[in-house]
């Protein structure tokens, strides 16, 4: 069983929310859309449950073109951000509704309900109401209804969204747990890019309709194929600053000029060695791979701490020297000072060259 | 903490003594009416009021049973004809009012079509004016279709005075609710007619329950159009009221207020019946969960 799409569009009156994207599920496979609000990620997800018409391409489940059926043919088990849960029933009977569709014989449905509320430990809230329950309850009983049946594939809308932190790391674990043991394709929307990067198999990364990269967690967050993605997946977020390229030294050494003057000579990816010199490009450097040193140095830049935020084992200092806004994370240790002139170093290989066409400049 | 209790404990008694007061105030006239139902003729007007009096069930006897003026005997008077009119014609129109209000509810809150709130106003519109603009349109249409003095005729008139009332309610309430419960049936495997009446109405049977209620009220009292649309067999309560202030000895007053309090109780009886919902509904969405 897998899910593919094709081509696919969702356009609403003048507004085009979901732009021609290609994206395949593999069997067993996690997915997950992310991307800010408004990205068409939502839009795709109700697309492939049939809850909204595609305007044109193809939803492909299992091999059957699915665009013509409605959200009850489809046989795709979907959990709702707000839960959904029936309020009228108990517990046991949410679980249970999904089943009396398939024409299960009732002590098969109380089997599987018995099954399922064990897995996700739901027996002792069994007997309640939707509205007596708490949010992690909820939670796990809008994920016991979808898994209950044998669907063709998973759908999740923001699964997390409503949980606070604590509950949020919990559940994000048992989610996982489930989900390996479903065997299906699963797509799993979410704004949280630390919830895709800790769930997914694949990250589907899109911004106004258009899928911008796909790709593993590692692979998203090592190599982002342009400067949204690079902008968009890491806390705190990368650092973007606008450089003209100076020269090459052999393969891979090049030297920057920065705006107001700095030059910075670091190692970079072979590709680079085919821009043109004085070309115009973003470097990107994670907060992380910045390290604070005591002297100036060629392969780093200076400036002053403008802001110092504590985060525990961290801390991050944001640096500004007027020209380049810099933000640096580094032990919580290191002596810093608000107002300090300090030199920072960019870690060897860790620098990202993006374009003037915004995509990541990098051999394959 | 204890402290803190005891001060809302006083509150709350300061604000049952204001309640019940201007609960008083409001409910007195309706007390009278009642008071007067029991009097005796001269009871009733005498001057100044008297609140304590020998009851008399007089009055009573008077609304189902009429003196004839020839000899001893007294014969019925139509009054349980009138009241049958009144439950059969506002039950009816009201009913079918909320059931095609719901209807349409629904799908102007599921559905919405290009230019969804121009009709929603539209339907809004007939109620802006004084019926009594249209009246002669409306009497001229009911002599013309032969409907005047049917039941068909001034049922059909008051589910379409209701209507719109209904619409804009139920539709408030549909809106209310979490279209996500709607989708998740449909994924469930949820025909359209099973997301409809399993799901959607058993969230609003409160506010249907208030529509209800208060479209009753309306069509209960309703006085104008069932004067000049009715006859003799489906005359309503309070026409057949406004015929007992005639006559050459005078307003009776007993017997007008004896009408009244019968003609309460049936308001009465659904109210409390449906109690519980009408509070529901009528708070429905002023409280943010």
């Amino acid at each position: 069983m897998t899910i593919e799409l094709s081509q696919l569009t969702k356009k609403f009156a003048a507004l085009t929310a979901v732009d021609a994207i290609d994206l395949d599920v593999g069997e067993g496979e996690v997915l997950c859309l992310l991307g800010p609000s408004g990205c068409g990620k939502t839009t795709t997800l109700r697309m492939i449950a049939g809850l909204e018409w595609a305007t044109s391409g193809d939803i492909t489940l299992g091999g059957r073109r699915v665009n013509d059926l409605s959200a009850r043919e489809r046989n795709v088990a979907m959990s709702f951000q707000f839960y959904a849960l029936y309020p009228s029933l108990t517990v046991a009977e949410n679980l249970a509704y999904p089943l009396h569709a398939e024409g299960l014989s009732s002590s098969q449905i109380k089997a599987k309900v018995a099954e399922t509320s064990r897995v996700l430990q739901l027996d002792p809230i069994l007997e309640r109401r939707p509205g007596q329950l708490a949010e992690g309850e909820k939670q796990r009983v809008a994920v016991g209804r979808s898994i209950i049946r044998d669907p063709n594939c998973f759908l999740f809308d923001e699964p997390l969204s409503r949980l606070d932190v604590q509950l949020r790391e919990e559940m994000r674990g048992e989610i996982k747990e489930v989900l390996q043991g479903l065997h299906r394709p699963t797509v799993i929307v979410t704004h949280d890019q630390l919830e895709a990067l800790t769930m997914a198999d694949r990250i589907s990364v899109m911004r106004d309709g258009r899928i911008e990269q796909v790709a593993s967690p590692h692979e998203i967050f090592q190599q982002p194929a342009n400067l949204f993605v690079a902008g968009f997946i890491g806390t705190p977020a990368m650092n973007l600053i606008p450089a003209t390229l100076t020269g090459m030294d052999g393969e891979t050494n090049a030297t920057f000029a920065l705006e107001g003057g700095q030059t910075i000579a670091i190692t970079v990816d072979p590709a680079v060695a085919r821009l043109k010199h004085g070309a115009t490009v973003t470097l990107g450097i994670r907060p992380r791979n910045l390290d604070i040193v005591h002297e100036d140095v060629s392969d780093g830049l200076s400036s002053v701490i403008d802001i110092i935020e504590p985060m525990g084992a961290e801390t991050l200092a944001h640096l500004n020297d007027g020209r380049h806004d810099l933000r640096v994370v580094t032990d919580w240790r290191t002596p810093l000072e608000e107002g300090d002139r300090v030199h920072v170093r960019f870690q060897p290989g860790a620098v990202h060259v993006f374009g003037s066409d915004q995509q990541a400049v990098r051999s394959a | 903490m204890a402290a803190r209790q005891h001060e809302i404990g006083k509150a709350g008694w300061g604000y049952t003594a204001v309640t019940a007061v201007i609960s008083l105030i409001y409910f007195f006239p309706v007390l009278w009416i009642i008071l007067t139902a029991f009097k005796t003729r001269t009871d009733a007007l005498a001057i100044p009021p008297k609140l304590f009096f020998t009851p008399t069930l007089e009055n009573f006897k008077g609304v189902f049973f009429r003196q004839s003026i020839a000899g001893g005997g007294s014969q019925e008077t139509e009054f349980l004809l009138y009241f049958f009119n009144s439950i059969f014609i506002a039950g009816t129109s009201v009913l079918l009012a909320l059931i095609v209000g719901t209807l349409a509810a629904y799908a102007f809150s599921r559905h919405p079509l290009k230019g969804n709130d121009t009709y929603l106003f539209i339907i809004l519109t007939t109620r802006m004016m004084p019926p009594i603009v249209v009246i002669i349109p409306i009497f001229l249409m009911f002599r013309l279709t032969g409907l005047a003095g049917s039941y068909w005729g001034i049922i059909l008139l008051y589910t379409a005075f209701n209507i719109p009332f209904s619409v804009w309610l139920v539709k408030s309430f549909f809106d209310e609710l979490n279209p996500e419960i709607e989708d998740a049936a449909r994924m469930d495997g949820a025909a359209e007619g099973r997301v409809f009446f399993g799901m959607c109405l058993p969230q609003v049977l409160a506010g249907l329950a208030a529509t209800f209620v208060f479209g009753l009220i309306l069509t209960w009292n309703e006085f104008l159009f069932a004067l000049l649309l009715t006859g003799v067999d489906t005359r309503t309560v309070p026409v057949a009221m406004a015929r007992t202030l005639g006559g050459e000895v005078g307003v009776d007053y007993g017997l007008l207020a004896a009408i009244v309090t019968l003609f309460l109780i049936p308001i009465f009886f659904v109210t409390f019946l449906l109690q519980n919902q009408l509070l529901r509904g009528v708070t429905f969405g002023t409280v943010k969960k």
